[in-house]
Formats: C-alpha cells, structure tokens, sequence
C-alpha cells in the first residue's frame, strides 16, 4: 500500500539533490562571479593572471549559474523612459520631400511652380501656384505611396495626399505611424542597448514597456544620473547648409529655416537650412582624432548614400559655409574648401580628449531616433542594498529556526522530515531561480520567508489527517496512506488559489512586485512537491524499515 | 511530550457568538472605511509622484536643521523624518525626506533632487543618500490604475475559481472574507499612517492568497463532512469541520507568524511596511476563514438535495434556525 516504486523514488531524490546542487553557487555568491566573469572574459580571448586566478575560484564541473540580484539588493539605477515616437514623423516627412518635389516638377504643365510650406512637423505641406492642377498633383504624390509590407497594416499605403485649395498636405497613414513607432522603438531598444554595453556594466535590463516606454535598470551604476549621461544624450548629429550668422536669439527666419546656437560661443547663432544635407543615420565609422595643429577631434565616415550626397552638395558650395549640428547646437560651421567626393570627414571643434572620444562612441553607436522624456528614475546605493541582504539573510535564518522548532515540538520524527523537506524546499525555490536567471529583489526574500512559513502548511495537513485517521484506529500503514489521500484536495484548492495570485501578480506587476510574485510561485510548486513528494519518501522510508506497530504523529 | 497548540479533541461552538462576531467584523470593516475616508491613506511616491531621498550620516539626524535648509527652495509639501531600526549600527542615522510632485512637471525633475542634496550637503558634509527615488505624476496615476486592476483582477479569479470548485456560496463567502481582510488592512494602514506604495499592493495580494488558502482548507473539510453527514443541520456540519481543521489553522498561522516576525524584527526598516501588511493581514484572514467565511455561507445556505432546485437563501437558513 505505502510502496512507492523504486524509479519513483529516484527521481524524487534526484530532483533534491539537483536542486541542492543548482542552489550551491549561491552559497559562494561574490566568488561565483567573479569565476563566470572571468571564463566570459577569457572566452573572449582576453587573459591575465588575474583572470586565472579567478577563474580558479570554482571548479568548472559545478553549475555556476547564480540568482540575479535586483537594483533593491545590489544597488544601482532605475529608469522608465517615454520615447516620443512623434519626433520621428518630422524627418520622415523630411525624406520624402526631394520625392514629391521630383514628382511635382514633372508636372510643372498643370501643376505651376511649387514651394513648401511651413507646417506642423508630421505634415508635409506644398503650395502650387495653378491650383486647377491640384487633381494631377494630388494623383502625382499618391502614385510615391507603397504599400505597409507590416501584418497588421495589409493593404493600407504609407502616406495619406489630402488637399485644401492651392495647398496639398502629405502626411503618414495611421498603419504608417504605428510601423514607424515600432521601428523607433526596436531602433531606441538598441541603441541603449549598445550603449550600456559600452559602458561594460553588469547585466543591465533593458526591456521595452506599453507602446513607447522602455525601462531601463543597470546594477553598480552611481546614479540615475550617471545612466541618463550615458544614454540620454541623443547624438543627433546633421550637416546643414547655412544661411546667415546672428547674434539675435529672435531673429526673423523664412519658412523652412531654423535658429540654432553655437556650442561654445553664447552669443552666436546660425540660420540654417531646416533640411539637412545629411544625417548621422548614414555614418558608418567614427574615431577619435587629432587635426593638424594637433588638437583632438572626431573623424567620420559616411555609407554610400550618405558619401554621395555630402559630395555633390560639397561640389556645388564650394566657398559657402555650411554647419555641424550636434543635438540642436552647431558644433562648427566651416567654410567648404573643396569637394569631398569620398565620404570621410573630420569635425573640429573644442574638445578635449575625453569629449571626443565619448562624442566618437556616441556618434558610432548611433543617434537615438526620438527624444526620451523620463517618468521615472531610482537610485539605490549598494550599501543600503548590502545592509537589506544582511538583515534578509538574518531574519531568514531565524525564521527558519522559529518554525523548525515549531514543527519538532509538535510532530516530533515527523517534524524533523518536514524540516528537512523545508530545508529542500529553500534549496530548491534558489536552485530554480538560478536556473531560470530569476532576480531576487528584498520583497523576493520576504516571499522565500512567507513561504519557509507557509510551505509547512501542506505537511500540517497531512500530519494531521494522519492524526485523525490513526484515532479511527486503521493501522499505522493505512492511516498514512489515507492521510496523503485525503489532505490532497485541501493541499491542491488552497495553493492553486495563491498560485492564481501570483500569476496576477506577475503579469500586472512590475520591478520588485514582479520579483516578490516569482519566489512566491516558484514557493507554491517547490513547497507543494516537498510535501506530497519528497516527505511522503522520507517517511514511506522510515516505515518500511522500521514497521512500527503504532504511530505517533 | 508533544506540543499541542489546541487538545485533540475540541468542541467549540463557533456560532455560538455568531452576532457578537459577525457583527464585530461588520463594525470593523466600517470603520476600516471610516477611517479610510478621514485619515486617508499616507501614499508613497509610487501613487502620487514626488521623490523620497533617504539619508544617511554619522552625525545625528536634525530634523529642525534639514527644514530649514529646505524651506527657502519653496518645493511645496516637504516631509522629512527620522528612520529607526534595531538593525542601524550606533553611528547610522537615518532619515527619509519626501517632496511632492512639482507642479507642472510630467515627468521627474532631477534639477530639484541636486537643489536638495546641495541644501543638505550644507547642514552636514558627511550625509549621503543611499537612496533617490523619484517618480513623475504620469507614472504614479497608472500604477494607481494597475493596482486596482490586480485587486479586482485576483478577487474575481476567486470568485470563480471556488465556485468551479465548490459551490456559489461558498464562492460569496469567501470573497466576503477577502473583501473584509483587504479592507481592514486599508484600515490599520489608514489608522497608523503607514506608507502605502506598490509593496503594499504586493502585500494586500498575498494576504487574499494566505486567506483564501485558509478558507479554502475550511470548505474542503465542510464539502467532506456535508457528504459524510448528510441529515445533521449545516450549522453543526460547520462546527464539526472548524474543530477538526482547527489544529492545522493554528499551527499553519503560528509558523507563518513565527517567520513574519522574525522578519518584521530584523529584516530592515525598507520593507518594515510590507511585512507588517502581510502580517496584520495573516492574523486578520485566519480570523475571517473561520468568522466571516462561514458566516455567510451559513447566512446563504447551501442546496444540500442537488435533486431540489435550490430553494433560495432565506428559507434554508430559516429551516436551520427552527
């Protein structure tokens, strides 16, 4: 009746003993690092003493895999950004304007002379002098749309040609926008990407939130500041024709003109060409340099597209200036010495060695294609996540005690099983977080304790339905079985309903709350297999080699 | 010699002061509500946006002196008090200084945190800030939003999770039970002014999941004991499963308690709150499991001839009563 077959047995033991063993780096935390920091270097092909003698810190039989600690525990920044996705219509409109302007003066008969006009940025608005023509314009743009290659937008063209009297406005279809707002957001998502990764930080989260946030938690990093530093700047680098010089903040400008200042001189300010030349989208190289008077500058290279248009426009103003716009100031404005047909420059201005190394790494890794507005940041010092894991780990301990002694007190042998099944039970829940890169945040360990206090629940009660079932006198045997039989129903109804909950609390949570739902369900599964598994073994066990004629639970 | 929290056998009547305790947890739950529209809640920044920026020094937190220091950068609604904890080493002085949101501002306003950690700075060279946290009033409205949502969310999962497996009844009364041990903890948070942020959301959730585990136990024994004694009346079926679950509700509580005070001692006053949440809510369900759960049931009734359409609430609790 109680036998549990041999199999059974060592698969349950098996699962103990592979959960103790995956649990184990843990024990060793600041070592186990240090030894996977170490081989990930070293596969790198990078070594040094230094490296060796870390990576000689564990054996590389035994899993190394360790529970991520979160930004509460380990220190470090948090951030939620907003991209604003609508930044991006702007240039996009932009892009397509030589398009129209081709395409209008093909139909110069009907349509007349053509000027564009100043308008919000998403919009794209020409006047034509004969606005009897506005159908042929109007027919003339629509045959540039092509049609949305995405799944949702089947069917649907990219832009969207209306007209009102002599002015025709060209702006992106609704399918259009959400495309764009998904690239900008996978083209953000990566940059940030890259640009963490520079700065060589520990496993940093970069996970994109609802249609346009990003949450962005990098551990070790000072501050939310330091981080905003590192990716904030957008690097938005343009070259535009130039117009005039001033040193009036409210200068008159034309239609399609745009007042920038100097980056070094207060006072000045350039009139440019709102459109630029060329963008920092087309560059494929940058490196820190120093010009010919040997003062430190920045080197760039342009891809094909990019070559070709900086050098026909550098052909035709030879002698006219045009400016280096670096994130709405100009950098340096110099005059056009000569054609530069093969798309390789250099931007001069006043660094110093610092700046134009970072300015090189920015410009490499690309410019962000939207401004980030940030709702959110946090600063956790790793003193104070130090001090949680110290008290976490202490109350623990002690909590563990408190109900060890509880149990023993009141089950007596039985208790001591149900210990050592709690004892696994921990082992496991760390084992299955380091397995799956779980995080550990503070509320985390206050869900490993919740549940050290709770996991007993399904022993309780079972022991005591082993209690009830010993009173109607069936026998030793037969009142275990029936014990384990009929606590089950309870056992399943009364987890599966916490389970629930933490799964809502996942899915809706976020940050720590996540975290707390994860050891919390990870608790429910570990502490529900250690009761009606790993205990029933121990005591199936106990029994067989001892056949005691009575019990005493 | 065995620890026994409760005899082997008891027989308490549990119905016997069924007006004294239904109605005590009736007053309580209004009150709860009273105090929650009084008092109101002490919202963290996770609800109503701001940034909290806990200090550290060696040298005695004055809280007169930080005040000072910040009242001529006129930041509206400024809080600072002074952190204790039994784990703090003798030279750890610890305060938490909040600042509301600043008006007109969507999103965080790191100028404002530099401002006072300079101020501060002033008063005492040697503070840092172990931690800044700052949260913009659009995040905070949808946090508000989502963890409402969560609570609805996990009530209605209830719900309908016990009355798959039970019965509709047992389905209300354990929402009942639910409904009063939330509410009673928006009470104590209310009534103490304890800082109510997302952690204490997380919190609230775990104390619907430990008591619907409570009451999920009791109903199991009731469903067992209404097959097992068909012809005694429900209210005695009732006393006899709560007596015989008894035990286990107890030892269960008694652990879970054990371990919240551990850590609620010396797990650190960041999530002090937190675990005092869960612990007031473990104390508060067990009671609502066995008080308010089966009250209701009782107070609704339950068709035990499935042959019979149910003959309705009132009537089946009249039969009993008679």
């Amino acid at each position: 009746m109680l036998d549990i077959p041999l199999w059974k047995k060592v698969l349950i033991l098996g699962i103990c003993a592979a959960g103790l063993l995956m649990a184990l780096p843990n024990a060793n935390y600041s070592n186990v690092e240090r030894y996977n920091d170490a081989v990930s270097a070293m596969e790198g092909g990078i070594t040094s003493p230094e490296l060796e003698a870390d990576a000689a810190l564990w054996p590389s039989m035994l899993p190394s895999n360790l529970m991520n600690l979160g930004l509460d525990l380990r220190g470090g920044a948090h951030l939620l950004a907003e991209v604003q996705v609508e930044d991006v219509y702007g240039s996009r409109m932009d892009g397509y304007w030589p398009a129209v302007r081709d395409a209008l003066r093909e139909e110069r008969a009907t349509v007349g002379t053509i000027r564009r006009q100043p308008g919000p940025d998403s919009e794209l608005r020409v006047r034509i002098s004969q606005p009897e023509g506005m159908e042929a314009a109007v027919a003339a743009v629509r045959a540039l749309a092509q049609p949305i290659a995405t799944f949702t937008g089947v069917g649907s063209s990219d832009i969207e040609v209306s007209s009102a009297g002599d002015v025709l406005t060209v702006q992106l279809s609704e399918a259009e926008r959400a495309a764009t707002d998904d690239r900008t957001m996978q083209q953000s998502l990566e940059i940030i990407r890259r640009r963490v990764d520079e700065a060589g930080t520990r496993e940093p989260t970069i996970q994109r939130q609802g249609a346009d946030r990003i949450l962005i938690q990098v551990p070790g990093i000072g501050s939310a500041q330091e981080l905003k530093s590192l990716i904030g700047t957008t690097a938005k680098l343009t070259f535009h024709p130039v117009v005039g010089q001033t040193s009036n903040p409210n200068a008159r400008l034309d239609g399609r003109q745009i007042l920038v200042p100097d980056m070094d001189d207060a006072g000045t300010f350039y009139i440019l060409e709102q459109t630029p030349v060329v963008t920092g989208d087309d560059l494929v190289d940058s490196q820190p340099a120093f010009d010919q008077n040997g003062l430190p500058a920045v080197t760039f290279r342009f891809n094909g597209a990019g070559a070709r248009d900086f050098g026909i426009y550098t052909a035709e103003n030879i002698g006219s200036p045009f400016a280096i716009v670096l994130d709405d100031e100009v950098v340096t404005a110099p005059v056009i010495q000569s054609a530069i047909p093969g798309g390789t420059g250099q931007i001069t201005g006043n660094f110093d060695v610092t700046e134009s190394t970072q300015l090189s790494i920015l410009l490499r890794a690309g410019a962000l294609p939207a401004e980030m507005t940030f709702l959110e940041e946090r600063t956790i010092g790793p003193e104070l996540g130090q001090d949680s894991i110290d008290a976490g780990r202490i109350a623990a301990s002690i909590a563990m005690a408190g109900v060890v002694v509880f149990m023993i007190a009141s089950y007596g042998l039985f208790g001591v099983f149900a210990t050592v099944a709690l004892l696994i039970n921990v082992a496991l829940i760390v084992g299955i977080l380091s397995l799956i890169g779980g995080t550990l945040t503070l509320p985390g360990i206050a869900g490993i304790v919740l549940t050290v206090g709770m996991a007993v629940d399904a022993n309780v009660l079972v022991f005591e339905r082993i209690r009830e079932e010993l009173r109607t006198a069936k026998g030793p045997a037969r009142a275990i079985q029936l014990g384990y039989e009929r606590a089950l129903s309870a056992i399943v109804d009364a987890n599966l309903t916490t389970f629930i909950i933490a799964v809502i609390l996942f899915v809706l949570g976020s940050g720590p709350v996540r975290g707390f739902s994860v050891t919390l369900g990870i608790g429910i599964i570990t502490s529900v297999f250690t009761a009606l598994f790993v205990t029933r073994v121990f005591v199936v066990m106990w029994f067989e080699r001892r056949r005691p004629k009575t019990l005493e639970v | 010699m065995r620890l026994r929290l409760v005899p082997q056998e008891t027989n308490f009547d549990f119905f016997r002061f069924r007006k004294v305790t239904f109605g005590g947890s009736v007053v309580a739950v209004i009150a709860s509500i009273v105090l929650w529209l009084t008092m109101g809640l002490n919202f963290g920044i996770d609800f109503l946006g701001g940034t909290t920026i806990r200090t550290e020094s060696r040298v005695e937190v004055n809280v007169g002196a930080y005040r000072d220091a910040l009242q001529p950068l006129n930041l509206g609604d400024v809080s600072i008090t002074e952190v204790f904890d039994p784990t703090f080493a003798d030279d750890q002085n610890v305060a938490m200084v909040r600042i509301q949101a600043q008006d007109g501002a969507e999103s965080v306003t790191p100028e404002v945190i530099a401002t006072v950690e300079d101020a501060l700075r002033m008063v005492d060279p040697a503070i840092t800030f172990p931690s800044v946290e700052s949260v913009g009033p659009k995040v905070s409205g949808e946090l508000v939003t989502t963890a409402l949502i969560a609570l609805a969310a996990a009530m209605a999962a209830m719900l309908f999770y016990i009355w798959l497996r039970f019965e509709w009844q047992f389905a209300v009364g354990a929402v009942a039970a639910l409904v009063h041990d939330v509410v009673l903890t928006i009470g104590i948070f209310s009534l103490l002014q304890i800082r109510f942020d997302l952690a204490t959301i997380a919190a609230l959730l775990t104390v619907l999941g430990y008591s619907i585990n409570d009451t999920v136990v009791l109903f199991d024994r009731l469903r067992e004991n209404l097959i097992k004694y068909k012809k005694t009346p429900l209210m005695e079926v009732m006393n006899r499963s709560t007596n015989e679950t008894l035990s286990r509700t107890l030892m269960t509580s008694g652990t879970t308690i054990v371990a919240l005070l551990a850590l609620i001692i010396l797990g650190g006053d960041v999530i002090r709150g937190f675990v005092f949440a869960i612990l007031w809510g473990v104390i508060v369900g067990t009671y609502s499991s066995v008080y308010v759960a089966k009250n209701v049931v009782l107070m609704l009734g339950i068709n035990r001839d499935p042959k019979k359409p149910d003959s309705g609430a009132g009537t089946q609790f009249g039969n009993i009563d008679a």
